[in-house]
């Protein structure tokens, strides 16, 4: 007896979000890269559209890494000092769609370098890769306020993927997105409500924002966390198949950021039975990704050029048609 | 709960008028007040204005689709109206409406057939509206057969369980309750349902918050759309609550603005 595949259809899709943009755009990436559209549910091709593949943005910083572990830390020992490098090397040698570049010596306790310092590095990494660029701040909102506005103008058209607005502070970077042809990045902390109204902000301050919106909506990497933010992300995708225009948005998570801060991942001597670190910690990034890509993932951003492999590989694999 | 717009209706002066005299000018404004106040559909009903309903009502489909992108829901007891509607529109309509009375679902569901159209039944026949929910419910079942049995999908039928006004006919309300309940066990998928919502309130004092309070109340019940005035504002923000009390869209703080401007 022939059996029934059982499809969902939904009446509306994820929004497509462009990233970067080429010389022809205003920009000067060598490509752009497009993230969302999706109108069914993660890799479920039979049943709709996967028109775009996840994306997985490296981390560079612009200050050494003196924390990471030395399992993480040596695949980068030669271009630590030279963030343009850095981001060439995870491009050439290590497959990075995007580069996620991050301004940690604006940190007040760290270097609390200036936006005059910041910017000569981004016009940098800009020249040496042409992929489309994520840049953050040091993650200290007062500061990062200050620097934003400089960054976003420095590379004015190049359409980065800018962080990060929340709720209580999104007007800089929206601003800074508005008035410098940006995409935006709305973090809201593993609340489903917050995001839908973080969006809602951001379009009544810019309409043509909303079209340029990807929501992080905070990811974590163990037990009780990621399960919520799993659920999180789950509901906030059947909400835009279904026809929430506020949560119809591509998604972004910060992987390594999440990985690599539990102790499960980056202790050298852990418990006995959690075995060698090196392939601990890269097996945790690897499977974190994995199953954020299960809750609809976006765009990963990862540290660890052995996990990205095996992630690519996953993701290859999904993108395979299974429609029948 | 979807608002189909009421107001375009030749029972309000400003439209039999405009209708007299082919001034598309009230219609289409109406059309898109209705359509920026988060209406779902647009309910045009022609009404005693003229006696030539057939050409009254082409021509009210014609100026509505102008002005506003909303389907259209096409209100008359007069098929050849209906008819004479839905050949010039633009995108599938929703035919407004047909009795389980055999030959008028005869011709209003091969006129659905044929058009593409979605029907709302009421669930009453020759004798009238029943007074039960039972024998509602078994009338609501007549429609749904028919409906499936002229190939019309049984999701595009919105079975209207029927209305009367809380100070005549206040032993109903429990009744029309029931049957939406009921009405949702009837197929898989089930049809959907509507009602004339300013019915419950007809001749009453306090109009609007009978009406609202009808609406959140049958939405509970299963409710799927209303016959409605899309311009009442607390209406609106009431049924918005209720979606999000039934987990129907997810809440965030501005919920009642999303629901509102959904059309914008």
């Amino acid at each position: 007896m022939a059996v029934e595949i059982m499809k969902e259809k939904y009446r509306s899709s994820v929004r497509e979000v462009v990233l970067g943009a080429t010389k022809d755009e205003g920009g000067t990436r060598s490509h752009t890269i497009k993230v969302g559209g999706e109108t069914t549910l993660p890799f479920l091709h039979f049943e709709g559209d996967i028109p775009n593949r996840p994306v997985v943005a490296m981390e560079v910083w612009d200050v050494v890494p003196e924390d990471w572990p030395a399992s993480v830390k040596g695949f980068f020992e030669d271009v630590y000092n030279d963030p343009a490098a850095w981001a060439k090397k995870c491009v050439d040698e290590y497959g990075a769609d995007m580069i996620a570049l991050r301004f940690k010596s604006a940190d007040p306790d760290l270097k609390d370098a200036s936006a005059e310092d910041c910017v000569p590095t981004l016009k940098k990494v800009l020249e040496a890769v042409g992929v489309p660029l994520i840049v953050y701040g040091c993650g200290k909102t007062e500061k990062d306020n200050n620097i934003i506005g400089p960054l976003a103008e420095a590379a004015e058209g190049e359409n980065l993927l800018l962080g990060v607005a929340e709720q209580e502070n999104f007007k800089p970077v929206a601003s800074a997105a508005m008035a410098s042809k940006h995409s935006v990045i709305a973090q809201s902390p593993i609340d489903i409500n917050i995001a839908k109204q973080l969006n809602i902000l951001i379009s009544e301050l810019s309409t043509p924002l909303l079209e340029r919106i990807v929501i992080d909506p905070t990811i974590a990497a163990l037990g009780y966390g990621i399960e919520y933010s799993y659920s999180i992300m789950e509901r906030a995708r059947f909400g835009a198949l279904n026809g929430d225009r506020m949560l119809a948005m591509p998604m972004i998570g910060n992987v390594s950021q999440e990985v690599w801060s539990k102790k499960e991942a980056f202790l050298e001597e852990g418990e006995p039975t959690w075995g060698d670190q090196a392939e601990r910690s890269l097996a945790w990034e690897a499977a974190t990704s994995m199953a954020l890509l299960q809750a609809g993932m976006d765009i990963l951003v990862m540290r660890n050029p052995e996990s990205v492999k095996i992630v690519k590989k996953q993701i290859d694999d999904l993108m395979q048609d299974n429609s029948y | 709960m979807i608002i189909i717009g009421e107001r375009i209706n030749g029972m309000f002066r400003d439209i039999a008028k405009a209708i007299r005299e082919k001034d598309p000018k009230p219609v289409q404004e109406w059309a898109q007040k209705q359509e920026a106040m988060g209406a779902g559909y647009l309910d045009l009903n022609v009404g005693p204005a003229v006696p030539e309903r057939v050409p009254a009502m082409k021509w009210l489909v014609e100026v509505a689709q102008e002005a506003s992108k909303l389907p259209l829901c096409l209100d008359s007891t007069d098929y050849d109206a209906i008819e004479a509607g839905l050949e010039v529109c633009k995108q599938p309509a929703m035919i407004n409406s047909v009795p389980a009375i055999a030959d008028k679902m005869d011709r209003v569901f091969t006129l659905a057939q044929k058009f593409d159209a979605e029907v709302i039944g009421l669930a009453m026949s020759e004798e009238g509206i029943p007074k039960d929910a039972e024998s509602r419910v078994a009338l609501s079942m007549e429609l749904v057969a028919n409906c499936d049995a002229y190939g019309v999908p049984v999701d595009r039928l919105y079975i209207d369980p029927l209305v009367l006004p809380a100070n005549v006919g206040q032993d109903h309300g429990p009744e029309v309750f029931e049957t939406l309940r009921q009405i949702k066990l009837l197929s898989d998928p089930p049809p959907k349902t509507t009602v004339g919502l300013s019915n419950i309130s007809q001749g009453t004092k306090n109009r609007e918050l009978l009406n609202r309070t009808f609406a959140v109340m049958a939405m509970a019940c299963g409710l799927d759309s209303a016959i409605a005035d899309a311009c009442d504002e607390e209406l609106v923000a009431a049924v918005a609550t209720a979606r999000v009390i039934l987990n129907m869209d997810i809440y965030c703080d501005s919920y009642v603005d999303v629901f509102r401007n959904q059309n914008l």
